[in-house]
């Protein structure tokens, strides 16, 4: 009949309107700074740099591969050195300019020492957006236990794997010593 | 629990207090200026109270009623809105009132300075003014015309007129189109909202609202009546395109003409048309909650209670129709005006003669059947087209 399907529109509204108060579904606004949706395991975000013990000893070694692989060229890498200026393994620079980076992971997946992995923290406002975005090493390390807690799925299968690697290379060592220094892994 | 010695008639002797409150309130104050004024100054003190309170409430009425539609057009579609500027965004209207004053006030270049200083100030007054003629409560009018509702319809048409003029005034295509439309939309519409007022006026005898009122004790609503029903109806619907609301907003279609006839206007000129807006609404709502669902008469509650339960419940209808309906296109806007609320409006006033003279099951019955016919009639005659059910759709090889 002419004029039902008006009524018909306003009882699909006035039935979400009482679902908002009846209903656990009804609204699907979550209040965010006081309440969160769970965090997903998968979610990155930034890269931070993993170490295992000491914050001084990263596992990055400065090889450069992460910085070069960067699509938009954010990662600033400078080798560390010795009193004899020999280069040693370790960066004495790690900036990321995080007003560049795009998030997309590729330094995480071209890090060939575990070293390098994308972050959950997504609440990084600040109030200068020229020097305080632009992260340094001692901003960007993490404790390898921070990874294995927001991402206890990868960090598992990390771990396997570079357990399995070390027993490699400790049985690959101790036969030929002289090979050792040439078989960086 | 309730005292024992709290009786029944003490209760009702509290709830007459409470009825007469702000009566009692206005009484208290001019017995102290008569003390202590001559005559015709508590003329004026009588007056002004009775304006200053108007013209306070008509802002907080103003304010809150943005508040309410964001909050149930927000739950309409799932979502909570304002909620973070005090307790349930309680303080949000202030907000942006504050927001509203501070902001630049723009003038175009090519406008017409005066005109477009004028019309929001204009299109205020109006809508306060109509504030007046409410019956708020018993006793409760600020001012009890014997013309009332006549004022009331002759003061909300002039309306259109500032809205044309800050259109005209502002120089711009967009403003005038929706000006245009206005202007079209208003005076098709006041038609049907008031042959449909007419009802009322033929059975009262009177064009006074508070006498309408008057007419309707406890439950003799005009709303529970065949003719006093669709009488509702159709002035209800007339009333939201007589307040450009949806799904009758084409004046400000942002979709369509950017903002309609206050695309020019910013700042406090903005919200001046924002507040005669929603200050008609107000009114409106009030008055067909005046003329059909019986004003402040009602059981039990304080009478002004009752005014503000009715007007409010019409009013949250006008905030769910613009949850639901998407908005009219030009031709069916006139269409409805014309060909449907027009001529079922008058057929209600044939309804309410009958009414007058008939004896009341004959008129009930006639009454139900003229009604139900000729919205039959009106119906069919205004589908111009049938969805073919089993239309066979033949594929192109
Ligand atoms: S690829 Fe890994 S080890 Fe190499 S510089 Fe980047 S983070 Fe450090
Ligand atoms: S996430 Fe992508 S853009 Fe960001 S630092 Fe890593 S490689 Fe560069």
């Amino acid at each position: 009949m002419w004029g039902t399907g008006v009524l018909k529109g306003m009882a699909v509204t006035i039935k979400n309107f009482f679902d908002t108060y009846t209903s656990k579904n009804g609204i699907f606004t979550v209040e965010y700074p006081e309440k969160r949706l769970p965090e997903k395991e998968r979610f990155r975000n930034f890269p931070i740099l993993v170490y295992d013990e000491k914050p001084e000893e990263l596992r990055c070694v400065a090889c450069d591969i992460c910085a070069k692989e960067c699509p938009p060229k954010c990662i600033t890498i400078v080798k560390a050195k010795d009193a004899q200026g020999k280069p040693l393994k370790q960066p004495e620079v790690f900036d990321i300019d995080f007003t560049v980076c795009m998030n997309c992971g590729i330094c995480e997946e071209t890090c060939p020492f575990d070293a390098i992995y994308m972050d959950h923290e997504f609440e990084l406002a600040e109030y200068d957006r020229m020097d305080a975005l632009i992260y340094k090493k001692e901003r960007l390390s993490r404790p390898w236990t921070h990874f294995e807690k927001i991402r206890p799925t990868d960090a598992k299968e990390i771990n396997e794997r570079r357990a399995k690697d070390a027993t490699k290379t400790a049985a690959a060592v101790k036969p030929a010593p002289p090979q050792a220094s040439n078989q960086q892994t | 629990m309730l005292d024992p010695r709290f009786r029944g008639s003490d209760i009702k002797e509290c709830m007459e207090n409470l009825d007469q409150i702000f009566v009692q309130a206005k009484r208290t104050v001019m017995n102290l200026a008569e003390s202590v004024l001559p005559q015709p100054l508590v003329l004026l003190v009588s007056m002004l109270i009775s304006i200053g309170v108007i013209a306070a409430i008509g802002p907080v009425i103003m304010m809150y009623l943005t508040w309410l539609e964001r909050k149930v057009v927000g739950r309409i579609q799932n979502r909570i809105g304002p909620n973070r500027v005090g307790k349930f965004g309680l303080l949000q209207p202030i907000a942006d009132g504050i927001k509203m004053l501070t902001k630049e006030d723009i003038v175009p270049e090519g406008a017409d300075h005066i005109l477009h200083f004028l019309s929001p100030v204009l299109v205020v007054v109006p809508a306060l003014l109509v504030l007046g003629l409410l019956p708020w409560g018993r006793n409760m009018a600020a001012v009890d015309l014997q013309v009332g509702l006549l004022l009331f319809f002759a003061i909300t048409s002039t309306g259109t007129l500032s809205i044309f003029l800050g259109a005209w005034g502002s120089r711009n295509k967009f403003s005038l189109l929706g000006a245009l439309r206005a202007v079209a939309q208003l005076i098709s519409y006041e038609i049907p909202q008031v042959f449909s007022a007419v009802v009322v006026i033929m059975h009262t005898q009177t064009i006074s609202i508070v006498e309408i009122v008057n007419a309707q004790p406890g439950f003799n609503w005009f709303v529970f009546t065949p003719w006093g029903f669709t009488g509702l109806v159709l002035f209800y619907i007339a009333s939201v395109a007589e307040c450009n609301r949806t799904p009758f907003d084409l004046p400000e279609a942002e979709s369509e003409i950017v903002a309609g006839f206050h695309t020019e206007y910013s700042g406090m000129k903005f919200a001046l048309f924002y507040m005669a807006e929603f200050l008609q609404v107000f009114s409106l709502s009030a008055l067909a909650a005046a003329l059909f669902l019986g004003g402040w008469q009602g059981p039990f509650l304080p009478s002004w209670i009752w005014f503000f339960l009715k007007t409010y419940g019409l009013i949250f209808i006008m905030l769910w129709f613009r949850g639901t309906f998407p908005r009219l296109r030009v031709d069916q806007l006139m269409g409805f005006a014309w060909k449907f609320l027009l001529p079922m409006s008058m057929i209600n006033i044939v309804v309410v003669g009958i009414w007058t003279y008939a004896s009341p099951i004959v008129a009930w019955v006639l009454g139900i059947l003229i009604i139900a016919i000729s919205f039959g009639v009106l119906a069919k005659l205004n589908t111009r087209y049938h969805i073919e059910r089993n239309r066979k759709f033949i594929l192109a090889e």
